[in-house]
């Protein structure tokens, strides 16, 4: 099953290549990883997608625990949460192409953020799905260049992963 | 005006706020000002081995015997990879180490300079924290987390890495009394409600069994695990690396389990009903297959203060996150407080199915024979030094027999690398518990493939007066390498055989140590005698053993604990 686990860690060097090598010396399975600073400068935030049997989540979670810069952690998916993510897609468009791509976007809720003659490059977020979505929506013959951010996610309402 | 101190001058500072008396090392350009130092001093003691991945050995061994932090010091680039062996050895038995490396300069860091590497690294994955130290005004602190880490929770090495001008820079020196980490807090108590259900279980079990590992050993609690299997009239047995905190010599111990476990101490196990696991994690080499371990029906109490330990192999039905003297002690009070009681009828009839199984003698070996039996040396060691000898081993057969045949009563006396499973180990190591235990016995229990991968290390011992006695089980074979090819490898023994031996007696002398050669099964006991009667001098007994000995029982990988290979 795929979970999300968000962390809070020490904003200090190396910390981030602790998880990761965590993740390969153990071989567990890191689906994104994406992190950056909080607003306590001191402290990092990390969200992990990762899929695996309830047992090697357990692992995963206590193994992270373990780590001494790993200040809190939980797990968003034990209760409901939002997920987004952010892909930026390349894509060919000429001619009748451009008004279909453009049709696409706005059914996705997407933005054109630059145009040229030949290309558009186009912003989305959601959840992971909807930009899976998108990329199975859109003929794979004009995808030129894509980049995405990793899930991001909050705990809903109440719950807060906070010191 | 405030007085300030060099790195250097701050980092010897800590270590002797910290009251630290040795530490073992190998200078180098990184570490310069540090020697410099130490040479200026006289509260520390260096001890100079002759290659890192002793020093680390010999810190650990110190660590071991004494419940001390042990602490190496090693210069960048090589000398810190070479101390990787030892580091990675002390992760994986979880001992407190600090282990300071020197790091070129920080304006080098990156340019790929001479005897530079990636120390935090390449050490990240055996260690249990590191730190590169930047900045001068963070040294000190620095070097109080690593200690702090290293001894508290589930102790282990912490390295600290220090760029050589960060030595010779000035700050003022502060060392602060504690350390609050707020990402580090480890839980030492037990919880109530998980204790209690443990306490319900434990009265009701009809066939329990008590399995304790390292755990004891490193959290002290021998003494609290004695009054707990004492109070229930349980059997009990250990780890590998458990022996010693609770007494061999005593009739409820059925010996150590595991691969080369004892055949009533396996089947116990198996057949069990209610499990309490302290400070022990199932390992590979204690439970074999997880899932033949499985297939039989019992609850599972798990004592253990790393909760990544609880569950990761097997299924626990109640676990309990705390040290184990912690939890122990509460158990050992809710016990005694208990109206109910163990139903001693139900008890003594599986006392008399253990008795069953061991009355199968599964250590029997022919005492008889014309050649030297590895397992008599063992034997005659044990009576010689009235099992009071601190015992170091290297990895193999020898390994295994000294396990089985010297009966440890105390903690703390057995010294040996049971997780990474390191040759070269024991003589370094021995060196540590010597200056640990001064005027104590201390046998290093060898093979002539193991020894010779840190023997080295006999000119330490005699530059420092150690007279650690050294016990070479010589079978001219890596002796288990041996068994498996012939168990599993349709006897090829592919480069098992080591050929071209030294003289080890000459070795010994040549390095101005005492050296004797013994072939005759009656000649070993007056050896070992006069060993221990030269008690200022290292001596080092070759003995030439039968060389188609193996080590049973023995639980072949992959197989469950009552699939045994008896003799």
């Amino acid at each position: 099953m795929r979970h999300i686990i968000s962390l809070l860690m020490e904003n200090e060097a190396g910390a981030l290549s602790r998880v990761a090598g965590l993740f390969s010396a153990r071989g567990y399975n890191i689906e994104s990883l994406s992190v950056a600073p909080t607003e306590d400068p001191t402290l990092s935030r990390m969200t992990l997608a990762t899929t695996g049997s309830e047992a090697v989540v357990e692992q995963i979670i206590k193994q992270l625990n373990k780590l001494i810069e790993v200040v809190k952690l939980i797990d968003l998916s034990d209760e409901g949460y939002v997920e987004r993510e952010l892909m930026l897609v390349k894509l060919r468009a000429v001619d009748e192409e451009r008004e279909e791509i453009k049709r696409l976007v706005d059914i996705f809720r997407g933005n054109i953020i630059d145009v040229t003659n030949k290309i558009y490059t186009i912003e989305l977020t959601g959840t992971q799905s909807k930009l899976d979505g998108f990329l199975q929506a859109i003929d794979r013959n004009l995808i030129l260049e894509i980049a995405r951010t990793g899930v991001s996610g909050l705990g809903r309402g109440e719950r807060i992963l906070k010191l | 005006m405030s007085t300030e101190l060099t790195g250097a001058e701050i980092t010897i500072r800590c270590l002797q706020e910290e009251g630290v008396n040795h530490i073992f090392g190998y200078p180098g350009g990184a570490v310069l000002f540090l020697y410099d130092e130490l040479f200026k001093q006289d509260k520390i003691k260096h001890i100079l081995v002759r290659h890192e991945q002793a020093a680390v050995h010999a810190a650990d061994g110190y660590a071991r015997s004494s419940n001390q932090v042990g602490v190496a010091l090693v210069t960048s680039g090589p000398g810190v990879t070479n101390a990787v062996t030892g580091i990675a050895t002390a992760f994986m038995d979880s001992i407190p180490l600090v282990i300071i490396s020197g790091q070129v300069p920080t304006a080098a860091i990156g340019q790929d300079a001479f005897q530079e590497v990636d120390t935090v690294g390449i050490t990240r994955p055996c260690v249990k924290h590191n730190f590169l130290v930047k900045d001068v005004t963070e040294l000190a602190a620095t070097i109080k987390k690593a200690f702090y880490i290293a001894s508290t929770g589930r102790p282990g090495p912490v390295l600290v890495d220090i760029p050589k001008d960060v030595t010779q820079q000035k700050a003022e020196f502060n060392y602060p009394a504690s350390v609050s980490l707020r990402s580090y807090n480890p839980v030492v108590t037990g919880d109530m409600q998980q204790i209690k259900q443990a306490m319900q279980m434990i009265l009701k079990a009809k066939r329990p069994m008590i399995y304790f590992g390292g755990g004891v050993i490193l959290d002290n609690a021998a003494a609290e695990l004695t009054e707990f299997v004492k109070m229930l009239n349980f059997p009990c047995t250990s780890t590998l690396m458990g022996l010693g905190g609770y007494p061999s010599t005593d009739r409820q111990f059925v010996g150590m389990l595991g691969m080369h476990g004892t055949y009533e101490a396996n089947m116990a196990m198996q057949y069990c009903d209610v499990l309490i696991a302290i400070g022990a994690r199932f390992d590979d080499r204690v439970i074999g297959n997880p899932k033949h371990f499985c297939n039989e029906e019992r609850k599972i109490i798990h004592i253990d203060i790393d909760p990544s330990s609880i569950s990761k192999r097997v299924e626990v039905d109640i676990p309990i996150v705390g040290s184990v003297t912690a939890v122990l002690n509460e158990l050992n009070m809710l016990l005694k407080a208990s109206r109910e009681t163990i139903d001693s009828g139900v008890l003594s009839k599986w006392w008399e199915q253990v008795e069953l199984w061991r009355a199968r003698d599964c250590l029997k070996y022919d005492r008889a024979a014309s050649i030297i039996k590895p397992q008599m040396v063992v034997e005659k060691l044990y009576e010689i030094t009235n099992g009071d000898a601190f015992i170091t081993s290297d990895v193999g057969q020898h390994q295994m027999w000294a396990a089985q045949f010297y009966k440890f009563d105390k903690p703390r006396r057995w010294i040996n690398s049971g997780g990474l499973g390191t040759m070269g180990f024991g003589l370094p190591a021995a060196m540590g518990v010597q200056l640990a235990n001064p005027g104590s016995m201390v046998a290093c229990i060898t093979g002539e493939a193991s020894i010779q991968m840190c023997i080295q290390e006999l000119s330490t011992c005699k530059q420092h007066d150690l007279p650690v006695k050294i016990i070479n089980l010589n079978n001219r074979y890596m002796g288990m390498v041996r068994q498996w090819q012939e168990f599993f490898h349709g006897n090829r023994y592919a480069e098992s055989y080591v050929d071209a031996l030294p003289d080890f007696v000459k070795l010994a002398e040549s390095y101005g140590h005492v050296g004797m050669r013994i072939d005759k099964p009656g000649d070993v006991e007056g050896a070992l005698k006069e060993a221990f009667e030269l008690s200022d001098r290292l001596v080092f007994i070759d003995f030439i053993t039968d060389q188609t000995e193996n080590v049973f029982p023995m639980v072949p990988g992959g197989k469950g604990l009552s699939e045994m290979i008896l003799v």
